[in-house]
């Protein structure tokens, strides 16, 4: 435009420094305001866990050592303490619990994928009215409240519940089944809920499929069972990890699920934290365990990054 | 195409769907027995839903969740979609890879972990700088930052559709970058914002494990009481207000997925008017 004639003689004007420094720096006010909050309240809380695992449970607020101190000749002193960690390998319990949460988060996962499979399957191949509706079906039980999800569960698997009130009526059983406070019921509840989280992200691969393919097998001679494990099963893949990971990770870490459904002496990991921060509000140690904890999440939300970008990418 | 679906899927998909609303179905019926005990049909009554009326540490935690949850989903708002414009927009800066790590790890990071970690935050925040108290304020920040990630994710893959062309017309024509943004983009990305909006405030007003954590002394979500009520045993009272929010939230949903349906729907149908679309 006519930038000549407004530019006085020395130098770009005020106003033009200002539209230049915008076209120049300008995504920055964009950037920045989440890439901080993020990293202030998301990541550096991490930094700040790891620095307090090492330190010691103290009798002041907060209730814990610092790790860095001056002395009074103004000599930075740093005392790690590795207690805590070294507690976390000598206690059984962290490592049973550990060890309990990756079965009980496996085999939940296991199964909601053999469930969730066939049901995205068959909602990618409806017709896209019929679609619509089916998504809205599985998207309305993540809407509405997860803890109160499980509290229904309690109504139909408790000893007085609707299951066991079919059963008996019907004379399958004679005496209701003790599911409630064990670890079945933990299982069921972290299926039902998570359910929907295998769902959509397999739908989502599934309904990109070509479905020329899948003609061109047949063409070709392919049953339709060898089409799907040679054609669909490996395309889908992506959706199965992303899936399987939106559902696996949290799964482990679960608190609400076996704190109501299962028995007292339940060690999912995430109670065992809870136990240790409200219970014996030992914090360096919850904060140890947490950081181990971490560590072995490190992978699979590595796995889960990696494929779920890759969808968002195209 | 369409494919007919074998009888087997079929089952397998009414099945499924039976198991994810068979316990929410049998909730709402409960929540009108007039009789405490879950095994005894004792007769249709609303006597749960009115002695709910008069619960002052129900109402007081309700009022208290829902004004947390429209702050942090108004903050996880702004910041996500500022979080997903730079993702989408800005294919190279300083700071994208992380950006991109920190937006898509809440999703799965077990909360008691979240929770934890802020928690220690706060209380270091606390001793050095003195701020912030643990309450309200530390759950609205904690819930910001969590359902910040679900507005990305949304935003993002809706501003991905979106036709850039528009936007680059307009600024033709004389706009501003910031100006053509919001003139024509933004109407195209506002169903998603009203979507992820009612998300987060959906996320924020359920969650349990991060509030307990990072709360302090006298502040009381709703999800925070009715945890420890359940804890407790039988309580006819949470039937009812459990199937008023499952009720509640089922109605909004429906309403507005048939509402962005149309919507969605219009501005297709606009933008083929308009030659935009092939």
């Amino acid at each position: 435009m006519n930038d000549a004639a407004t530019r006085a003689p020395n130098g770009p004007a005020p106003r033009h420094r200002l539209a230049h420094w915008f076209a120049r720096h300008g995504k920055w006010l964009i950037i920045l305001p989440p890439l901080t909050y993020l990293f202030v309240f998301f990541l550096v809380p991490f930094v700040f866990a790891l620095k307090i695992s090492f330190a010691d449970l103290a009798l002041r607020v907060p209730p814990f050592t610092d790790i860095l101190t001056m002395s009074p000749d103004h000599h930075i002193h740093l005392s790690l303490n590795l207690g805590n960690f070294r507690y976390l390998f000598t206690d059984d319990v962290y490592g049973l619990s550990y060890l309990y949460s990756l079965r009980t988060a496996f085999f939940s996962t296991l199964v909601c994928l053999v469930i969730g499979y066939p049901m995205a399957y068959a909602i990618a191949r409806a017709s896209k009215s019929a679609q619509n509706v089916l998504l809205l079906i599985i998207i309305l039980p993540f809407w509405t409240s997860f803890l109160l999800r499980v509290y229904a569960l309690e109504g139909i698997i408790s000893d007085n519940g609707l299951l066991n009130t079919v059963l008996l009526w019907f004379g399958v059983i004679h005496r209701p089944l003790q599911i409630m406070q064990t670890t079945v019921a933990v299982y069921l509840g972290i299926i039902y809920t998570y359910l929907p989280f295998m769902i959509l992200p397999l739908f989502a691969t599934l309904e990109k499929l070509d479905l020329s393919l899948l003609e061109a097998a047949a063409d070709l001679g392919s049953p339709p069972w060898r089409s799907f494990l040679d054609v669909t099963l490996p395309l889908s893949i992506p959706g199965v990890i992303a899936g399987s990971m939106l559902v696996f990770i949290p799964a482990i870490g679960e608190f609400v699920i076996p704190s109501l459904l299962g028995g007292p002496d339940n060690l999912m990991i995430g109670r065992v934290l809870w136990d240790e921060f409200f219970g014996n509000r030992d914090w360096p140690v919850a904060a140890a365990v947490s950081i181990v904890f971490l560590v072995f999440l490190v992978g699979p939300i590595a796995l889960y990054q990696h494929y779920s970008v890759k969808q968002m990418e195209g | 195409m369409e494919r007919r679906l074998s009888p087997v899927l079929v089952t397998f998909l009414l099945l499924g769907i039976a198991l994810l609303y068979v316990p929410m179905v049998v909730l709402i019926a409960y929540s009108f027995n007039a009789s405490p005990l879950v095994s005894v049909w004792g007769g249709f009554s609303l006597a749960w839903y009115a002695r709910l009326a008069h619960n002052r540490q129900i109402l007081d935690a309700a009022w208290l969740s829902l004004r947390i949850g429209v702050i942090a989903s108004t903050g996880a708002v702004i910041l996500g979609t500022l979080a997903a414009i730079a993702l989408v927009r800005f294919t190279r800066f300083r700071g994208r890879f992380m950006l991109t790590a920190m937006v898509n790890a809440p999703l799965v990071m077990p909360e008691i972990i979240t929770g934890i970690t802020q928690l220690l935050l706060f209380i270091s925040m606390l001793h050095v700088i003195g701020w912030p108290h643990r309450g309200a304020l530390t759950i609205i920040i904690a819930h910001i930052a969590f359902c910040t990630s679900y507005v990305t994710i949304t935003v993002q893959s809706r501003l991905q559709s979106a036709d850039r062309s528009i936007e680059e017309a307009a600024m033709d024509l004389g706009a501003g970058p910031v100006g053509a943004f919001v003139d024509t983009t933004l109407p195209i990305i506002a169903p998603a914002l009203v979507s992820s909006w009612l998300l987060c405030l959906t996320l924020s007003l359920d969650d349990l494990v991060i509030s307990s954590l990072v709360s302090g002394p006298g502040a009381s979500t709703l999800p925070m009481v009715i945890y420890s009520k359940v804890k407790l045993g039988v309580t006819p009272d949470i039937n009812a207000l459990a199937s008023l929010i499952i009720c509640v939230v089922g109605v909004c949903v429906i309403v507005a997925g048939v509402a962005m349906r149309r919507t969605e729907r219009r501005q297709n149908a606009e933008r083929r008017l308009a030659g935009a679309d092939p």
